[in-house]
């Protein structure tokens, strides 16, 4: 007891000498400096990211403004039940699922083929200036993509619609036709995203050891053969941190897009409706707390098992290539 | 450079077409967008938008500019949100980056896992939406723009990684043994130290309060603290937009068309014209992320 207070009391006199000492307050004391460096983050995260976790339980809750999130009356599982009979919760699931499957693959796809091509061009200039236009589209904000797609497609006097009408075809009513979507839609995920996704790749290229390369070359490998059996698997690893990240937002929509690109479009609604538009839908139009909160929930309870399970099976086959 | 193979300069050419057929996907749509809001209202109605306009026209920035009050004012709240919000993010992402960064922190791992947490599991949108509103009052403020995408875990895990990789701790330990404090050692030695880093995630952030339109659309119903996209946004989703615009009673041979176009190039111009110089930051921050922690 006495040796223990001894040593607290030295090392509160100096706490550079003390290296050995245990207990958490006397590290808070140690660090004092450097554990309030770190309050104002912690703070922020604990008040917009831990006390909204606390907050799920308004999904089990019959919420009204008077009483709040956390008064408001229980009701069980009432609206899980209303989300899950509502018809919407498996549409909602299945489109938020398949537009993020065939987006995160078109994007690992386009950025792979595109930083090998870049990687392998010989012009200094091209390879830096089609680098900087390939990047101009995650630069704009949605809101702008979304006026550049209106003025490309729209029915009166969009640029697709006055070239078909220019060749002498009828014009297309794109906004009204839900078929167009399930390509338009992903064509401009990969548009905004190639860009960064190719940088990515191509920093993971650069780093490659060269001298394997000049081995290959001398044993009669070809440029396509390289490519084939040197760069594609020596990306594997930079792939599966992106799948697995990907995967971990497979049934996290992409709100923005969505929202600015179809909007409140009723004739695409079922064939576009994602869970993010759906608990947005409920809890700002309809002011619909039971179905938004019921909905949201359920999609974070999903994320959550998806990512530890993708996770888990990763690090069950190679340790080194988990996220955690 | 090496003599070339003949392999080589197959592939070469295979990657000047396909590369260059996506750079030109990439900015054609852009293109034609500027073009047309150079073109008449005249020619829009007849012709539709067309990658060359047979009548070229000012009038829809001339109307732009006519009134630019709501366009001044939103670029105003734009510029500070983003200037503030990322000198304040910055700062503290990197003291929280610092923390995390030095070995004798004991519980550096756990407070990192706090943070990588939140990106694991969220309580969703309706308890947010109500924690802002109803619990801490922040509809139809300022704070409100800055709070809401201040901090980004991966960004604050970047610039750790960046600290663990690139300032050996004896640099720590011998400021420490020359009596420096924990915050001076922060202020005068990491800091300078760490301007590549900080300007490639200070780059990130300024373009995410830069595009934001989403927390003004939850959030905000004031219009003079409308910042720039959300401007944009109503005026291009409301069906008498112009009128809105320019303070008038809409006229009929206003060119209602090209105005949009003209509105869009107005809100995007300026980081059209920006993005090729600070690009190579975008690049940096892309590759010192790609180094996983």
């Amino acid at each position: 007891m006495a040796t223990e207070a001894n040593t607290a009391a030295k090392s509160v006199r100096n706490p550079k000498l003390d290296r050995k000492g245990s207990g958490f307050l006397k590290e808070l004391a140690r660090n004092k400096v450097l554990y309030l460096m770190f309050v104002p983050i912690a703070l922020y995260f604990i008040v917009f990211n831990y006390i909204p976790m606390a907050g799920i339980v308004v999904a089990f809750k019959s919420f009204n403004y008077q009483q709040g999130m956390f008064g408001s009356p229980w009701i069980g599982l009432d609206n899980f039940e209303y989300f899950f009979s509502s018809g919407k919760a498996w549409l909602v699931t299945k489109n938020t699922f398949l537009y993020n499957s065939v987006f995160l693959a078109a994007y690992l796809f386009f950025s792979i083929i595109i930083a090998v091509l870049i990687a392998e061009m010989s012009g200094k200039i091209f390879k830096k200036t089609s680098q900087t236009l390939l990047f101009l589209p995650y630069f704009l904000s949605w809101v702008a993509v979304a006026a550049i797609v209106y003025n490309l497609f729209n029915y009166e006097y969009g640029l697709l619609n006055s070239i078909l009408t220019g060749i002498g075809m009828d014009p297309i009513d794109i906004y009204s036709s839900t078929s167009y979507w399930y390509f338009i839609l992903p064509f401009f995920y990969v548009w905004k995203w190639v860009g960064f996704g190719s940088v990515l790749y191509l920093s993971a290229i650069m780093g490659f050891d060269t001298s394997a390369y000049e081995a290959a070359k001398i044993d009669g490998a070809n440029v396509f053969q390289r490519v084939r059996y040197l760069t594609i698997p020596l990306l594997k690893p930079t792939t599966i941190v992106l799948l697995l990240l990907g995967i971990g937002r497979i049934m996290r929509g992409e709100f923005d897009m969505f929202y600015q690109l179809i909007g409140n479009n009723g004739i695409l609604m079922d064939a576009t409706d994602i869970i993010d538009t759906l608990v947005f839908r409920s809890l700002i139009v309809s002011q619909d707390f039971g179905m938004a909160s019921a909905g949201g929930l359920y999609q974070s309870v999903l994320c959550f098992v998806i990512i530890m399970i993708a996770n888990g099976l990763v690090k069950r086959y190679d340790r080194d290539q988990a996220l955690f | 450079m090496t003599i070339r193979t003949s392999d080589e300069k197959v592939m070469n050419v295979i990657s000047y077409i396909i590369v260059g057929l996506f750079a030109l996907i990439a900015v054609v749509p852009f293109f034609i967008v500027l073009i047309n809001s150079f073109a008449s209202e005249h020619s829009i109605i007849y012709n539709g938008y067309s990658f060359w306009p047979k009548e070229f026209s000012l009038d829809a920035y001339h109307m732009v500019f006519q009134s630019p009050e709501k366009m001044f004012r939103a670029y105003g709240v734009t510029i500070f949100v983003t200037g503030f919000g990322t000198a304040v993010s910055l700062f503290l992402s990197m003291m929280a980056a610092y923390v995390m960064y030095r070995k004798d922190v004991r519980y550096r791992n756990a407070l990192s896992f706090f943070l990588y947490f939140t990106t694991l599991f969220n309580g969703g949108l309706v308890p947010y939406y109500l924690l802002i509103v109803q619990n801490l009052h922040l509809k139809n403020t300022i704070f409100v723009l800055l709070l809401a995408g201040m901090f980004n875990v991966f960004n604050i895990l970047i610039l750790r990684n960046f600290l663990n990789g690139s300032l050996p701790d004896a640099l720590v330990e011998s400021a420490k043994i020359d009596g420096a404090g924990d915050f001076r050692i922060f202020w005068q030695i990491v800091i300078p130290l760490s301007k590549p880093a900080m300007a490639a995630i200070g780059m990130f952030t300024a373009l995410g309060y830069w595009n934001d339109w989403w927390t003004p659309m939850m959030f905000i119903e004031k219009e003079s603290l409308y910042p720039l996209q959300y401007t944009l946004y109503q005026i291009l989703s409301s069906a008498n937009f112009s009128s809105q615009m320019v303070n008038s009673i809409p006229r009929l041979d206003m060119p209602k068309e090209s105005l949009k176009l003209a509105l869009t190039m107005v809100a995007t111009g300026p980081i059209v014209l920006l993005y090729p110089f600070v690009q190579k930051y975008f690049v940096q921050g892309i590759t010192v992320g790609a180094v996983k922690g």
